[in-house]
């Protein structure tokens, strides 16, 4: 198999050609734009079946794709920052209703001050909406997890959002490795939805009201099944990598397995990490990197069973929660490690689109191996902006 | 006893369609229509027709009983009648 010289997003807007869904209904957005930009010109060339609804704003999106997938459809949408802020209602209704859509997400800082590039808080703020979160770190992994996405957002009937970092994945050129068109057709499979409304000799109804003697049980069931979702992703995933013959996994574990100093992180910034650790490696330091690709449902076992012998490890936040105490990511991992003797330190970074360079994360395992003789006093800290 | 979450459709769907009759809305009411014995009601049958949740019954073209199962007490029958048969009463007056 040859690769092919595709950006990030050209790889996803790939993806859901091949894909070929029902209805796909999205407004553009930098830096989602490409994505829709290359699948639109698939639709305008007869290239895929599906319809393409162009809808006036991000709140349509997403109530068009809620409609079509209550219908029955498979469907598919993207976008990034205020226009995943924008549909906020709607992401909470689609997954309330068991709709198994995917949702490219290329992060970008949500406004203000108004910011197009990478960072976290757009999905990051959607991580309690009841969506799965897959985080690809390169542009093969934006093609294949949104792929992915597909498969296991219809065997669980959990929708997905498949991010990957806007402008450093999505309008970067790689090499990616398309699989053949028959071979996703095929992986993909026909549709079969649960109860959809147009089986017009099985009448229902959906997205009823659902006061307080029903609402609970609703919400304790969308909770269970989330939780259950995990086995179902390593089942998924299992057969995904037996398919396509690629690693299909909640977490990575580079080069964890003796290491003493472990830096955790999402997405395009494990991939500069993977360098600093092979340059640290070959001084003798015992470093690693543990990257989280399945965010939700969040893999605390496999997380904790990963980082349970590390001395000290550093989480990568790249978005703020402003009175909480660290990023996102660092809770919900100290949460994991609890009552383990790991210690665990928190950098929030690459807020807006800063850089995230080699000597930065080298930084950051200096001070871990620092701790071994100094005492920790900030948990909390900010990489990269300045004092 | 209600279901517990174990047993309900997932997303909150309703499978059984019509089930809206198990569902009774007549403990909404505040107000109840009750037909006032001064007045003569005409069989206009504007009641029946008007009435959102068909709680006017009709026999061999009459008015018959109102049936409170289902009357939220919108009033939208004592408005509607020509002749103001219909009073809205004080639910707490049949406590």
């Amino acid at each position: 198999m040859k690769p092919k010289a595709l950006t990030g997003s050209e790889a996803m807007a790939n993806a859901f050609k091949q894909i070929d869904p029902d209805v796909v209904a999205a407004y553009p957005i930098t830096p989602q734009t490409p994505v829709m930009h290359a699948y639109s010109k698939y639709h305008a060339d007869g290239e895929v079946t599906g319809d393409l609804i162009r809808v006036e704003s991000e709140h349509s999106a997403m109530s068009a794709a809620v409609g079509a997938s209550a219908a029955g459809a498979r469907v598919m949408t993207a976008t990034a920052a205020n226009g995943l802020a924008l549909m906020w209602e709607i992401v909470y209704i689609a997954s309330s209703m068991r709709l198994p859509m995917v949702m490219g997400i290329v992060n970008r800082a949500l406004s203000g001050p108004i910011n197009i590039h990478c960072d976290h808080s757009d999905s990051m703020g959607a991580r309690d909406s009841g969506w799965m979160q897959i985080y690809a770190e390169n542009n093969q992994e934006a093609y294949e997890n949104t792929i992915f996405a597909m498969k296991l957002a219809e065997k669980t009937r959990i929708p997905m959002m498949s991010c990957m970092d806007g402008f450093i994945t999505s309008h970067s050129v790689e090499g990616v490795n398309l699989f053949d068109d028959d071979k996703v057709k095929e992986y993909i499979g026909e549709h079969r939805p649960r109860y959809p409304l147009l089986d017009v000799d099985n009448p229902i109804t959906q997205g009823p009201l659902d006061l307080f003697d029903y609402y609970f049980e609703h919400k304790r069931r969308q909770s269970e099944d989330m939780f259950q979702a995990k086995q179902v992703f390593k089942d998924t995933a299992k057969e995904f990598s037996e398919f396509f013959g690629k690693p299909m996994e909640e977490v990575e574990k580079y080069k964890t397995e003796d290491a003493e100093y472990i830096i955790v992180a999402l997405s395009s910034t494990c991939g500069t990490a993977k360098e600093v650790i092979d340059n640290l490696r070959e001084k003798g330091k015992k470093v690693g990197l543990l990257k989280i690709r399945l965010f939700r449902p969040f893999p605390s076992n496999e997380i904790r069973e990963a980082l349970q012998d590390a001395r000290f490890v550093a989480v990568l936040d790249r978005s703020e929660t402003f009175g909480g105490f660290g990023g996102p990511l660092f809770t919900e991992i100290r949460s994991a490690m609890y009552d383990t003797n790991v210690k665990i330190v928190d950098y929030i970074y690459g807020l807006g689109g800063r850089e995230i360079n080699m000597q930065m994360i080298e930084q950051v395992f200096c001070e871990l191996e620092s701790y071994e003789t100094e005492e920790i006093k900030e948990y909390v800290k900010y990489l990269g902006v300045r004092e | 006893m209600k279901p517990g979450w174990r047993e309900l459709e997932e997303g909150g769907k309703i499978l059984n369609a019509g089930n809206s009759a198990e569902h009774k809305t007549g403990d909404w009411r505040t107000f109840r229509p009750v037909l006032k014995e001064e007045v003569n009601c005409t069989h206009c049958m504007f009641c029946w027709i008007y009435c959102p949740e068909g709680c006017i019954e009709a026999k061999d073209g009459k008015r018959a009983d109102i049936l409170l199962d289902y009357c939220k007490g919108c009033g939208i029958c004592a408005k509607i009648c020509p002749v103001k048969a219909i009073e809205m009463k004080d639910e707490n007056e049949f406590k």
